[in-house]
């Protein structure tokens, strides 16, 4: 019996299909000519502020952001 | 004569709330998954409440499987930031599943497969478009209807060849210089994605 599956070694050290995934998109579009390269990385950026919440008031939220500061 | 009104109701509810178990003729091909002895018995210990549904019985019937095989596959292949092709009708794609390159076409028994990053190509006439995928899953449904998601789909005119090999030659040194399973692995992800761009671009 099996016990351990045939699992993809990206699985077995531990990472996630979406992770990997990522990934491999990543590296297609650090290898693109330039135009195309530029468009596409711009398609990576997150912004995203998450606050958490405590007795019914948020709290100090964190900002995530590849946008520059303005 | 209170026993009689209870069936009857009973009966009233039933068929009025399970208008999903009765109205179920126009699923054309779901078989029946309503277990007749399982309601049976569940009317001698409970009349008065209806048997619960499963799952199926909120299903919309599922497409319909031409009883001949369509002369054309519809594509539809999408991308998290676009539509590449919606319900496009080809003769064929080859798409790169980790089991290698599949041929799909019209009658496709149905399958779900896991791509690896490679060439998919879409074959319509005479007319072949080729796309490099970084990866994702292919949907093959049994109503010759093909649904292909990836992340990143490019023309391989799109792709810098100088790039790919300093990306390749980066991805084995570190996969040498490797220490923690993740870093191996990150490294190997490296390696074989700008392998297949190589392959692509020269194959």
């Amino acid at each position: 019996m099996a016990l351990t599956a045939a699992v993809p070694f990206w699985r077995a050290a531990g990472m996630t299909y979406i992770t990997y995934s990522n990934i491999c998109a990543n590296l297609v579009r650090n290898c693109l000519k330039e135009p195309h390269r530029a468009e596409s990385l711009a398609r990576e950026k997150v912004h995203f502020s998450l606050s958490k919440w405590a007795d019914g008031k948020a709290q100090k939220p964190v900002l995530r952001s590849d946008a520059p500061e303005v | 004569m209170f026993k009689q009104a209870s069936r009857l109701l009973s009966r009233s509810v039933a068929a009025a709330s399970s208008k999903s178990v009765t109205t179920r003729a126009f699923s054309s091909e779901v078989p029946s998954t309503i277990d007749s002895t399982f309601v049976e018995s569940w009317k001698k210990v409970a009349p008065n409440m209806d048997p619960p549904q499963t799952p199926s019985a909120f299903m919309k019937p599922r497409p319909s499987t031409p009883s001949s095989i369509p002369t054309k596959l519809t594509v539809n292949f999408v991308l998290p930031y676009a539509s590449e092709l919606t319900g496009k009708e080809v003769d064929m794609v080859i798409i790169p599943a980790t089991t290698g390159q599949m041929g799909v076409l019209p009658g496709h028994v149905p399958t779900i497969a896991e791509l690896k990053p490679g060439i998919m190509s879409v074959h319509e006439g005479t007319d072949v478009k080729k796309y490099f995928l970084s990866s994702g899953f292919a949907l093959l449904h049994a109503n010759s209807v093909a649904d292909i998601i990836a992340i990143e789909a490019v023309p391989l005119e799109h792709i810098d060849p100088s790039q790919v090999q300093k990306g390749l030659a980066e991805f084995q040194q570190k996969l040498t210089s490797a220490t923690t399973d993740l870093e191996k692995a990150e490294a190997q992800i490296g390696v074989e994605v700008h392998s297949a761009i190589n392959a692509a671009l020269s194959g």
